[in-house]
Parts: structure tokens; sequence; C-alpha cells
């Protein structure tokens, strides 16, 4: 599924890819790819310091926590224990997990279902305004996600915009309630985390080789067979980039069941930040944190297994 | 005027999505960005300067002095006199939470001298070590404290502790949509007002509403208490719009919530918005809190830190700041400075009877995990 596509990117990254002309860029290219691996190495340098840092280190410090115990005060007593596992795997939080699956999972769904034709807009239909849209698709990250959600508070609210303007046109009656439900928990999901869908499936769709859509209609098939057959195949490294992408912060996120949610939206990030915060129970939160980890993690294995490994390529 | 300054600043700030409050806003941000936080500790620590040594008694003031405060919960004017004064500058940084605080604390964020942690949390500090001892020769201003908080059963004798400002917890209600309001905590199980009702997202707070209603401590270590009240709480949980400890100010003033259980500050936030919403402390009983200010144990500039005490201690200054944020002052003479509107108001200085039911939430040490494990299970369920 690499091979170079034909239309818009070549022009633009010919002279990197091909060593025809003999430049000195060329040369130098191919004098590199002599010593590839050291170079590798060296360009790997910093990502890997900043990841042993910044992700192995502290999650090395939650691993040590988790196998603890909360001191008299809160603090972190070190220990080898595997009670907050067990107390971890209780099952008065299974449908709290069971919940942040299914929110989350609908939020992915609706995603990728407004995410995908946006995508393919831009992507084949986009010409040279593309990267405009692309910088719309942007923008709301402009603003911290934090403003954002207080903003939907202000349109969902009994006395919000949307209840505002149904009242005016005479079509309820009452306001509705649509603050500090499922529904607004799962539309807070699906508002913020529709980028991280729309751009993976960009991605993917851009560098497709249309041609071998038109080799699809030439030889026959109806456009949505074509884009059944042809298109949908071709961009599922897009799809599956997208899915982990929203479903994976979606189902630990705490910010948006907080702020949009009610009495019944608990999801397990706002558990796990209980623990951290008020409960200051720090090795039992580290607890649930691998366990939601270990979770996810045999999740997308099965997952990226099922859809195609080698379709990420 | 400096109540026309508040509401211009309440109507600024609603402009951004809600007003904050004191123990409000960041709170989230506070906990997502706890790592973000710290950076500011990093610059902190590095601007320490030469004229005091950690820990050491040189009495001389420093050039600057790091203040880690509620948001929202100072006069205007209270640091630009002080540096003014006494030519120290004022590094001031905000958080919302007593939680984010100690966290930040835990975390060996240090680098600040004056924090504000509220009376159960000092005990909590104290217990792990994270403030030291004040220097009470040089804060002769603290006998202007009334006695009560010379004596508060966190910290007797301001061993540790110098409080900034007091207020209790309670019911804010909208008078217009909730006419037969009464000051009982049933309020909160009225089915009447299903879905208009909020309480806070604490742990503590939340089970002394039912034991309040039980008629037990909100202190107690009893297993059968505190399930008697974890059950009322689920019965309570059909009721409820949610819980939230910070957007009740916001719903109180846009009429999302009727009855709200809430900080009394946050509540008169609401109230500058929405003359309908009153504050009431419930007959039953209520609880009562202090922020006091505190020296962390590695606090650069430990002199500087007790001459602003001192300086916080003087009746004007201690009144200016209750003019400012309307919460109640626990300086006794600065009464004859707080404008007659905040002394004569019951919501803010209760009538003794009501000061008699008041009390502070108190330390628990190990047993706090009876409170997690109910709270877990009420939120759960």
């Amino acid at each position: 599924m690499t091979k170079p596509a034909d239309t818009g990117m070549t022009e633009a990254s010919a002279p990197v890819i091909l060593g025809q002309n003999s430049g000195p860029l060329s040369r130098a290219i191919s004098r590199l790819r002599g010593h590839s691996f050291a170079v590798a190495n060296l360009l790997m340098a910093p990502t890997m310091l900043w990841l042993l840092l910044f992700l192995a280190l502290p999650l090395g410090v939650i691993l040590v926590y988790s196998f603890g115990s909360r001191g008299t005060y809160g603090d972190v007593i070190y220990g080898f224990a595997f009670d907050n596992y067990l107390r971890a795997f209780s099952p008065i939080w299974l449908p709290v997990i069971l919940r942040s699956f299914l929110f989350a999972g609908i939020a992915t769904a609706l995603t990728l279902a407004m995410g995908y034709p946006l995508a393919y807009f831009i992507a084949i239909y986009g010409g040279r305004r593309k990267s405009i849209y692309l910088i719309l698709v942007m923008v709301p990250f402009w603003t911290s996600y934090l403003i954002r959600t207080y903003s939907w508070i202000v349109i969902l609210r009994s006395q919000g915009v949307v209840n505002t303007i149904l009242q005016w046109a005479n079509i309820i009656d009452n306001p509705l309630d649509l603050l500090n439900t499922p529904f607004s928990v799962i539309l807070g999901l699906t508002y913020g985390f529709l980028p991280f869908m729309t751009l993976p499936l960009y991605a993917s769709l851009e560098k497709l080789d249309k041609s071998l859509i038109e080799a699809a209609w030439d030889l026959g098939a109806s456009r949505i067979w074509a884009l059944l057959t042809v298109t949908i195949p071709l961009s599922i490294p897009g799809i599956i980039a997208g899915t982990l992408l929203v479903f994976i912060p979606a189902v630990g996120d705490f910010v948006t069941p907080d702020l949009l949610g009610g009495p019944d939206t608990l999801m397990i990030g706002n558990v796990i930040q209980q623990q951290f915060l008020s409960a200051r129970d720090w090795a039992y939160g580290s607890a649930l944190s691998f366990s939601l980890m270990a979770i996810l993690l045999i999740g997308i294995f099965l997952y990226v297994r099922k859809v195609g490994t080698e379709n990420l390529a | 005027m400096k109540k026309l300054d508040k509401e211009l600043r309440v109507m600024l700030v609603d402009g951004l999505g809600g007003p904050m409050s004191r123990r409000g806003f960041i709170k989230r941000a506070g906990a997502a960005g706890l790592l973000l936080g710290a950076s500011g500790f990093i610059a902190a620590c590095g601007d320490k300067t030469t004229t005091t040594a950690a820990g050491g008694g040189t009495q001389e003031m420093s050039k600057e002095l790091f203040f880690y405060n509620w948001s929202d919960y100072i006069d205007e004017d209270t640091l630009p006199n002080f540096e003014t004064e006494f030519g120290t500058k004022v590094v001031y940084d905000n958080y919302s939470s007593n939680d984010t605080l100690l966290a930040k604390l835990q975390s060996g964020a240090t680098g600040y001298d004056i924090i504000v942690p509220t009376d159960y949390m000092i005990t909590t500090m104290l217990g792990l070590d994270l403030i030291q001892e004040i220097d009470l020769d040089n804060i002769p201003n603290v006998a202007n404290l009334y006695p009560r908080f010379r004596e508060a059963p966190f910290d007797p004798g301001n061993k540790y502790s110098i409080p900034w400002q007091w207020g209790t917890t309670g019911i804010g209600y909208n008078s217009a949509k909730v006419p037969d309001f009464k000051p009982s905590w049933e309020m909160l199980w009225d089915e009447n007002y299903s879905g208009k009702i909020t309480m806070m997202n604490e742990i503590r707070d939340v089970f002394a509403v039912a034991l309040f209603r039980l008629g037990y401590s909100p202190n107690t270590r009893d297993t059968a208490q505190i399930e008697e009240a974890k059950q009322m709480l689920i019965e309570q949980k059909p009721l409820l719009k949610h819980y939230t400890s910070d957007t009740y100010i916001d719903e109180l003033a846009s009429e999302d919530s009727w009855l709200s259980h809430g900080w009394s500050g946050d509540v008169f936030q609401a109230q500058l918005e929405n003359e309908a919403v009153m504050y009431a402390v419930p007959e039953e009983g209520s609880l009562t809190w202090v922020d006091s200010m505190c020296i962390p144990k590695d606090a650069p500039n430990k002199y500087t830190a007790e001459v602003f005490m001192n300086y916080i201690c003087d009746p004007e200054v201690a009144a200016a700041i209750s003019n400012y944020v309307y919460y109640a002052s626990p300086n006794e003479k600065a009464e004859e400075f707080i404008l007659p509107e905040i002394l004569d108001d019951p919501q803010i200085y209760p009538p003794q009877e009501v000061m008699d039911k008041l009390m502070f939430l108190e330390e628990l040490g190990a047993d706090t995990e009876l409170y997690n494990t109910a709270y877990q299970e009420l939120r759960a369920s």
C-alpha cells in the first residue's frame, strides 16, 4: 500500500525521494543512506530521550505506586501488594467501565461518520483551498479544550442558545433537559475529538491513487460500489489511526463528563482523577490507570489484528 | 465602589463562560496540568533572592515573596500596597482546590513562601511534614483575631497557621422558584425540585450533608452511620442535576439549578447576577471552614512571609479584603472597617444560634478511607 502517489505529491516531493539528478542534495542523501543505521539512531535519539524521560519514567513511577498503599495522610507507602489491583477489578466499577467504553464507542462512530465525508471532500474536491479547509478543521485547537467545553454549557443549558431558539420558534413550551445527560457527554466527546478523526483520514485519502477509483468506474463499478470496494479499503490505515486517536483518549476523558455530565454519567477517568485528588489514594489511582491501560492495550491489539496490521504500514 | 468593581469583574468573567469561583474554574485545568503548573515553581526557585537563606533566621526583607492563594480571593490593592510599603515584590499565583495545592506540594514543587490551605488540610500537611512553625514574635497583629480563630481545633495557638478568610457551607437557592424554602437539608431531597438540585463533588462535604440530616457528626468514624448516610445519598441521586463544586455558581445565576449545596461566597457571586438567589445555613447544622496562611517547609523567605502575615492581620488591610471578596474576616478589630452591608448580613456573619451549630471538618487520617470507599460506591451506584 505504500507505493508513491502519482498525483499532486509527485512534483513537490520528487527531488527528495528520487535520486535521478546528481545535485549536491541527492549526493548527500545517497551518502547518508550508506550509514542509514547510524543516521537512524542519531535521528531517533532526541525522541527516545524524550519518551524515556516523560513517558517511560513517569509510567514506571506509577507502576511502583500501584503496588503500594495509602498512608495516613494520603501519602504513598511503598510495598508490594496486589490489593489495589483486586480493588480496581471490583464489580462496582464494571458499569462505569462499560459506560466509558459505550460513550467513547458512540463518539468514535459519530466522528467517523462525520469525519469521513469531510476528509473525503477536502482530499478529493479541496483543490487549491485544501489548506484553508485543513486550517478550519484545526482552528478549534487554538482555544483551550476547557473553554470550548464550557461554551457547550452555554449552548445546552435551559436558558441556553438551543432552548431559547426552540422556544422562540414555538417548537417546545418548556426547555429541554439537554445538559447533564448522556447525550451532552457524547456530544462533547464527539465535538472535541472530531479533528483527531478527520486529519488522519485526510492524510490517508489524500495520498490515495485516484486513478484506481477511475479504473473501477471504467470497469463498470457504480459510484457506491467503487467507494465501498476501492476507496474505503484503501483508506483503512486512516480509519484505524483515526478511531484509535479518538477512542483511547475518549475512554479516559474526565473533563467532558465532569462538566457536561449528570449524576449518572461517571466515567472511569473521573474515578481515577478522584483517587489522585480528593481521595488522595495515589496507589489505588495508579492501579486503576494501569488496569485501564492493560484493557485498552489488549483491545487495540485485537482490533488492529482484526482489521489488518499490514494496512497500517 | 468595590461592589461595582466586583459586578463588573463578574460580568467580564462571565463573558468567558461563567463566573470564577474561589474554588472554581481552574480546578480542572489544575488537575489536568499539574506538570505544566510545576514549571512555574522552577522559575520561582530560580529567582530566589540572596537576602534570606532557606530556614535561616535572617530578619531582613527579601526582594520577592512567593504567594500561592485561591483564585479571586484578595482585594486588588492589597498586594500593591504591601509592595509600596515594604519594597518587596509579591509574585502571586492561584489555585482553586486544596487537592491541587497538596498534590503540587507533595510532588516536590516548592518555592512558595505562603500558601492558604483550608483547616483540615493544615492537619494533613502537618502530618506530611509539608509546613513549618511560624514565629509569632513577628506577627503581633495576631492579637486582632477573634478568640475562636486563635484556638481553632486544627491549630490551637496559631502555631502553624494565620487565618485569611472564613465562611460556611449551606444551600444556595432561588427564592422565586422555591417559594416554600425552609433552611433544612431536607430541601435537597424534595422531589418537587427533581433535576434542579446540585450537590458538591467533594467527598467529605457531601457526606456531611447526610450526616447532619441524620443528626450525626460530620466527623464520625462509625461505619454504620456512614453506611446510613450513603443510603440516604443514593436515594437522592435520581433527583440531582449533577455533582459539581464550581459550575453551580453559574447554574444558580442562570436558574438551571434552584437548590445548590455550596460554599457561602460562591453563592454570593451568583447573587450578584441574579437577585432571586439566596443563601441559608440549614438548621440541622453545617460546616464552617477557614482558609489560613501557612509557610511551606522549605520556603525561601520565611521572615518576609511572617511580615506579610502581620500586614494581613492589620484591621484595615483585613477589612479591605472582606469588602472585596464578600467572605467573613477572622479579624475582630477589622469590624469597624468592614462595610455594614457585609457585617450585618446574616449570610456572611451568621447569628449566634447558627454559629453554635457550625463544625469544622477534621482530618480523619486512615479512617478517611471509610468515606472514600462510601463515596465511590455512591458515585458508581
